[in-house]
């Protein structure tokens, strides 16, 4: 069974006169363990579909089935849970909270899932963090920390759980490229050694490149779905220069 | 989340804007000070008026002459009451424990070189102590007898006692009342000052039938007035039915004629003076707990204002897996432990206010005892009501918090 299935799904935000189709219809499937690259230019759906996806949004129509569960029919609370136990989200701008220790930071997912003593969430959230090498910046906060080593603790954060899926929205936009090819290299670990599913929202060539599986999206729609990124190069270059 | 966890979050939230929580606070603290001052001085008055009716006597009944009609004269204070009355009250009305008459007079009394004159004379029966509640510190009171023989006896208060005898020891002294020579035997026990700061030992007592034979001179019977004591606070108004009952016969009043004599009971008065500062408190507080409503409003707008700020913080917990439940109890925890930190001081400051209140008070009128009342329940209470404040005010910006949705409050810039 797919980790992952999409059916016919659709999104339409009514703006009133207007409705606006950011899914028009996608499916799709993703195995455990895959690494995927959503790729596309701006207005693609592609931040929509990462929305529904993290359950965070729920689609207007159709079917997705997360590990055999439907989110479709679910409220608020039950996506929080799902979010909570299954999804590790990482985002362009950290989104650490402010004058809040690493650790702290790290602990926030716990607070929010099953019960556990404060040593326990203690350890659980170092464990995390010397795993992302930041053993020695417990107790920093956001504001004391590099931009890389601030999305090493978002990374972290998002682990914290062991959820089965890592999400990241344009995880390496705000970052320099040395950085980013080793928040790159950390989430390439994760998805091989930890067996953790990636999927990444993205406008660096170099992620998707590495990525091994590229899903292009235009105007809502799925146009290219393939392992090969020279195909997917093509297809984004081509739709992008008509 | 864990409720201590909450806490903490809240504890955190709150210190990261000191400046703002404390003047958040400070609206709080002025509501709750101003209602606890208010009450426990109201509770204060309550507690001296029935202190001063407990002092004039447990469960007393006065009778006295109501007006009368001769021969188409209407007048008021008529002799309609005798010293046989209140001997037919005291032995003849079950719900009486004792009874005695009183005969008002004033005057001079002297004693070797110095003089006085008594703020009250009276002349009483021998059950005057029972009816007053009042004891002797000395000597003893008078008998049947020295009523009975219009003796030459004296009771006095107190306050007598530097005024004419210095160190002597009063009792067994002869002083001359009016010129009529009295010998003392017995000095009342301290009673102090009643609520309007009068001192009530500044007294001298005499058998009634001695003051009206011997000082008075009068050749009439009637007497000023009765005063009753019921046996038991339940049985006041037993007491008044057949005192009356009683009365209408010894005075041949026939049905449909008017009563010639008054009866009061200071049950009724006692109520109607509570009633009085009942009011007053709880109209003082009504304005007060506006001041309160005010500091709720303060909490809701910086409750409001934070969690517009902190909208993206929602987010982020939310996309973390909160609920909306646990967002609601992180806004209304937070509102409540700022309501509940103005609650804690406005408390302090407000007993302070009403000790201080209580001592000027005191000080601006010598003699007046008036109490101080911190009454634990009632600081329970305004706990209470600073708690139920913050969540009332915390939960209309709480609630909005929860029902963010996390995408667009993980954009909100």
């Amino acid at each position: 069974m797919a980790l992952i299935e999409l059916r016919d799904v659709r999104r339409v935000y009514d703006l009133g006169e207007v409705q606006v189709h950011a899914l028009r219809t996608v499916s799709l499937e993703i195995q455990r363990g895959e690494y995927i690259a959503l790729v596309g230019p701006s207005g693609s759906g592609k931040s929509t579909l990462m929305n529904t996806l993290g359950c965070l949004d729920r689609p207007t129509y159709g079917s997705y089935l997360l590990d055999g569960q439907e989110i479709v029919s679910m409220n608020r609370d039950q996506r929080a849970r799902i979010r909570n136990k299954q999804l590790g989200f990482v985002f362009q701008n950290f989104n650490l909270l402010n004058r809040t220790s690493a650790l702290e930071n790290v602990e926030l997912p716990l607070m929010y899932g099953p019960r556990l003593s404060a040593r326990q969430r203690h350890d659980r959230a170092r464990e995390v963090l010397d795993q992302v090498g930041l053993g020695d910046r417990y107790h920093h906060h956001p504001s004391q920390l590099s931009g890389g080593q601030q999305q090493r603790v978002a990374i972290a954060r998002a682990l914290v759980n062991r959820p089965s899926i890592l999400m990241g929205d344009e995880p390496t936009g705000n970052l320099d490229s040395q950085t980013s090819r080793e928040v790159i290299a950390l989430f390439q670990e994760l998805n091989e050694t930890q067996k953790i599913t990636v999927i990444l929202v993205t406008h660096d060539p170099n992620i998707a490149r590495n990525s091994k599986r590229t899903i292009v999206l235009r105007d809502g729609e799925v146009v290219e779905d393939t392992t090969d990124f020279a195909k997917a190069k093509a297809a984004l270059d081509a739709e992008g220069d008509p | 989340m864990s409720f201590f966890d909450t806490i903490r979050i809240a504890l955190r939230a709150l210190l990261k804007n000191k400046m703002r929580a404390v003047l958040t606070i400070i609206g709080v603290v002025i509501g709750i000070a101003a209602v606890t001052t208010i009450v426990s001085i109201g509770q204060g008055a309550n507690r001296l008026v029935q202190g001063e009716l407990q002092n004039l006597g447990t469960n007393v009944i006065f009778v006295i002459p109501g007006q009368t009609t001769d021969g188409g004269v209407r007048q008021n204070d008529a002799p309609s009451l005798t010293a046989a009355d209140a001997e037919a009250i005291r032995m003849e009305c079950p719900a009486v424990l004792a009874a005695s008459p009183l005969v008002f007079t004033g005057g001079q009394v002297i004693y070797g070189n110095e003089n006085w004159s008594p703020k009250e004379m009276l002349g009483v029966g021998t059950d005057f102590l029972l009816v007053r509640n009042w004891g002797l510190q000395a000597g003893s009171f008078f008998s049947e007898a020295d009523v009975e023989s219009k003796a030459k006896v004296c009771v006095i208060g107190q306050t007598l006692i530097p005024k004419l005898f210095r160190t002597t020891n009063p009792i067994g002294e002869t002083l001359r009342v009016n010129n009529v020579p009295m010998r003392v035997i017995g000095v009342l026990s301290k009673k102090g000052a009643n609520m309007v700061g009068d001192d009530q030992d500044n007294l001298l007592l005499m058998p009634q039938t001695t003051v009206r034979k011997r000082l008075l001179g009068s050749p009439m019977d009637n007497i000023h007035a009765i005063m009753v004591s019921a046996r038991s606070t339940n049985q006041m108004s037993a007491a008044t039915r057949q005192i009356r009952n009683l009365l209408l016969e010894r005075h041949d009043i026939a049905p449909g004629e008017e009563d010639d004599f008054d009866i009061t009971d200071m049950e009724e008065v006692a109520g109607t003076l509570g009633m009085i500062t009942g009011t007053l408190t709880l109209m003082l507080s009504a304005i007060a707990g506006i001041s309160l409503v005010v500091g709720g409003v303060g909490i809701m707008n910086i409750m409001l204002v934070s969690v517009t700020e902190r909208t993206r913080e929602i987010g982020i917990r939310m996309a973390l897996g909160a609920r909306g439940r646990d967002i609601l109890w992180q806004f209304l925890i937070e509102s409540v432990v700022l309501s509940s930190i103005g609650g804690v001081i406005g408390l302090a400051l407000g007993t302070g206010m009403s000790m201080a209140a209580t001592m000027l008070i005191n000080a601006y009128k010598p003699g007046t005892q008036w109490p101080m009342v911190v009454s634990f329940p009632a600081a329970l209470v305004a706990m209470g009501f600073a708690a139920a404040v913050g969540v009332f005010f915390g939960f209309y910006p709480a609630r909005r918090a929860s029902k963010l949705d996390p995408i667009d409050a993980l954009r909100y810039e």
